[in-house]
């Protein structure tokens, strides 16, 4: 087991080279002046050309990517060109937001997904069934800016329940932490949901027909411990990749729902960055998600050992 | 169980509302601001923040007249190479150190010569700084420089402690230290910025809360939606879109100001390859153009009205608009005829546009007023980075352009048409143009400089550079809560006597 871990991270080292190669050079190749943006709306000469030379964007490409990877190799991810934070402060500060929403996005798409797809798989054909589908076709058609304007101004402006808007840690004061989160956390939650539910209905259809359940059903055993205990138990391993995969995707920042909900997590961070031409700001959160997305992959593959005792035993 | 649980869980969340504070006061902003270091800024909306923070030496009215702040008073020498300052007795910076002529020397050398300063331009006219009293400094100019006290109202005036600037350095921005009615607390990238009251600040007494909180919330609605819900108290740049339901709402208030600013299209005249086309080489063609633009109907149709239609660098209001050039009529018929006359029935532009929906929604309005004429103006949209790389590069035809405008009217003229101007994008070039403009930075005399701004608008009127749109309009929103705001036309929030009712 450990060393199936150790060579999944192995593996994972070329994969980040590749990574850091394509951030650079795709975002060299983006049209727009990085001097031009910081300089100011006078543009003076004088400055452009500090800027230039201070990070360096008169050397070759080649250079400044030598340059970045050695500062990185240190644990240096450079200054935002925008705010001279240290880029590693600011994902510090981003990632504990992003992983709260993505948390409580996951929690809520587990409550709503999982047990409608098990029902309206094992209610398939009835009313139940269609019903939940729509709601799901529904929950993925629904784009999230819309949803989240409609919530705001629901639930904040004419009912007043919830702050529109912003974030609190929850280390400050976790009320207003979740009151501030809840909203945009059942924007993608809902989203994700959808997906859940699709595809826990699928899994739990294949495995409905299969021959143990009918062997469990004849045993007489209750039918919730069959769908529970032999069906769902089976049907899990296609969820759970789907899951890691998607709390991936949410690590990397939702930018509509955090643009709306003015959450300032990853992917305001990186919409701002890219637009403001903060080369820094760019590279080390691209970096920073596709680590933590190959880690996600990593959990989802260690989680297949600890639930599929075929997998365990072939190791 | 479970469900009981639950709804004890959302009961409680929903028992924990928090009413704001009475003495604080959040306020929304369209963007995050970039570094809160008054020499190293470079946004309009980082502006906002240093109103509350730092003091500047001097202030201006809503009408444009400069006014004391930290400085109490000045006099210009007769040659007008030396500006004598009188300074604010018993001004203290928020650590402390007081604010004196040592302060001052201190601050326009950090503007000058750190490397990082981008108020380089704004006091290069200052040849030294001398120190003639513990609160009196004197300016020695290289050059008369009429503008000078107009940047002093901005961030080059803008007084850091020198115990900061000298113990810290370029990162000043972290935990700025200035004079303000508020000192600095914290700042959470794209989150917020909070600022408290600074007990000992000189008009302290003028000062109603506690506690300032500026929250960045990109997109207008939601900005609106939490003045509504009442987690804000204010916001600023509302979108001219939504003016009619805010004026409608009795919870609101609805404040404006014309901005110092403009909008328009800048034309590449002579910047490289790109500027030689029909477009650029003929100012009886931009002529053509700009006939065949009903600014007022763009102004209705684009933003309801809010904003202010223009043809000059200066909007009507301005007292250095040229009333003998007023916005002249839409007419297609004058100007299909100077079209014909410069040899076109019709004529292909290509004008580049921003890609957000209202500047390209205004940029449509444009093309299609146009296309009567006998344009076939092609909107090109672009991201915002790449527009500006291209327009400074000469990679274009027609493009659009803004300038959130300054007080004083040199900064909204000399460095786009001069022949050596730094954002002269149009690369215009016309040296009676230059001749005129640099006396009129140079004169103290208000009468002077009108006559001098005058001459070059009736020539730079008939060659079009920039053809100019309209004016935007900077657009507050109370909670009606608040009293005692007053609009200022440079867009800046002044805390001064706002209180709540």
């Amino acid at each position: 087991m450990l060393s199936y871990i150790a060579r999944r991270l192995a593996i994972a080292i070329p994969t980040l080279i590749l990574v850091s190669i394509f951030v650079f050079v795709l975002q060299k190749l983006l049209p727009g002046d990085p001097a031009l943006v910081l300089a100011g709306e006078e543009r003076d000469p004088q400055m452009l050309e500090f800027i230039r030379e201070k990070y360096r964007l008169n050397d070759p490409i080649i250079y400044q990517y030598v340059y970045w990877m050695k500062a990185m190799l240190q644990g240096d991810l450079g200054v935002s060109l925008r705010t001279n934070q240290p880029v590693l402060e600011l994902i510090g500060d981003k990632l504990p937001v992003t992983i709260q929403l993505a948390t409580m996005a996951m929690i809520i798409a587990f409550v709503i997904g999982i047990p409608t797809g098990i029902l309206s798989a094992v209610k398939k054909g009835t009313a139940i069934d269609y019903i939940a589908n729509i709601v799901a076709l529904s929950g993925l058609s629904i784009p999230n800016f819309w949803l989240g304007i409609m919530l705001i101004l629901l639930v904040s402006v004419n009912l007043g329940w919830l702050p529109a808007s912003g974030y609190e840690s929850p280390f400050v004061d976790l009320g207003r932490s979740l009151k501030t989160m809840i909203m945009p956390a059942f924007v993608l939650g809902t989203a994700l949901a959808a997906t859940l539910m699709r595809h826990t209905r699928s899994a739990m259809l294949g495995v409905l027909k299969a021959d143990y359940v009918r062997t469990a059903r004849a045993k007489g055993l209750n039918e919730t411990i069959v769908i529970i205990k032999h069906a769902f138990r089976n049907a899990l391993l296609p969820i759970v990749t789907l899951s890691a995969l998607l709390f991936g995707e949410l690590l990397a920042g939702a930018v509509l729902t955090e643009q709306i909900f003015t959450i300032p997590g990853f992917g305001k961070l990186i919409v701002d960055a890219v637009f403001t031409r903060d080369y820094a700001v760019v590279q080390g959160v691209v970096m920073c998600t596709a680590a933590g997305f190959i880690l996600m992959n990593l959990i989802a593959d260690v989680l297949y050992f600890l639930l599929n005792p075929r997998m365990r035993a072939s190791l | 169980m479970r469900k009981k649980l639950l709804a004890a869980l959302l009961l409680s969340a929903s028992t924990i509302i928090t009413p704001a504070l009475a003495a604080d006061l959040r306020i929304g902003l369209q963007e995050d601001p970039d570094v809160l270091d008054p020499d190293q800024s470079r946004t309009f909306v980082g502006r906002i923040v240093y109103a509350s923070l730092c003091d500047k030496l001097v202030d201006i009215t809503p009408d444009l007249e400069l006014i004391p702040q930290l400085a109490t008073g000045w006099s210009w020498s007769d040659d007008g190479l030396t500006l004598t300052m009188d300074l604010r007795e018993g001004a203290t910076f928020h650590d402390g150190t007081p604010f004196d002529a040592e302060a001052v020397k201190a601050n326009i050398d950090r503007s000058q010569n750190m490397p990082e300063s981008r108020r380089k331009s704004e006091v290069k006219s200052i040849e030294s700084v001398s120190v003639t009293g513990p609160l009196q400094v004197q300016f020695k100019l290289k050059n008369p420089d009429a503008t000078l006290l107009a940047q002093f109202a901005d961030r080059s005036g803008m007084m850091l402690s020198p115990t900061a600037t000298a113990a810290v350095g370029t990162d000043f921005g972290a935990a700025p230290v200035c004079s303000g009615p508020f000192k600095f607390v914290e700042r959470i990238q794209q989150d917020r910025i909070v600022l408290e009251k600074f007990a000992e600040y000189w008009n302290a007494d003028a000062i109603h809360f506690d506690k300032v909180t500026f929250l960045p919330i990109p997109d207008t609605t939601v900005r609106l939606a939490n003045v509504r819900s009442g987690d804000l108290d204010m916001l600023e740049r509302l979108a001219a879109t939504d003016a009619a339901s805010v004026k409608a709402d009795a919870n609101l208030q609805y404040e404006e100001a014309v901005s110092l600013g403009y909008q328009g299209i800048t034309v590449n005249v002579n910047n490289g390859p790109k500027g030689d086309n029909p477009f650029g080489n003929d100012a009886k063609i931009r002529q053509a153009f700009s006939l065949s633009l009903d600014r007022d109907a763009i102004n209705q149709v684009v933003f309801e009205g809010a904003f202010a239609p223009g043809n000059q660098p200066f909007p009507p209001t301005s007292p250095w608009y040229d009333k003998d050039y007023p916005i002249e009529a839409r007419d297609v018929e004058k100007a299909k005829a100077l079209l014909k006359e410069a040899g076109y029935d019709s004529l292909d532009v290509e004008v580049q546009v921003a890609n957000n929906p209202v500047q390209t929604q205004m940029m449509q309005v444009v093309q299609s007023m146009a296309a009567e004429a006998g344009f076939n103006v092609k909107l090109k949209s672009m991201e915002f980075a790449s527009l500006l790389a291209d327009q400074s590069a000469g990679e274009y035809q027609a493009s659009q352009v803004g300038w959130s405008g300054r007080v004083d009217p040199d900064g909204n003229i000399h460095q786009f048409m001069t022949c050596k101007g730094g954002i002269n994008d149009s690369k215009v070039c016309i040296p009676e143009v230059d001749k005129l403009l640099d006396e009129a930075r140079v004169s103290t005399d208000n009468a002077v400089r009108k006559a001098k701004y005058d001459e070059a608008r009736a020539i730079l009127i008939k060659e079009l550079p920039i053809i100019y749109l309209y004016h935007p309009t900077w657009i507050w929103t109370l909670s009606s809560k608040l009293e005692g705001f007053t609009p200022y036309p440079d867009g800046m929030i002044r805390l001064e006597n706002v209180k709540l009712k």
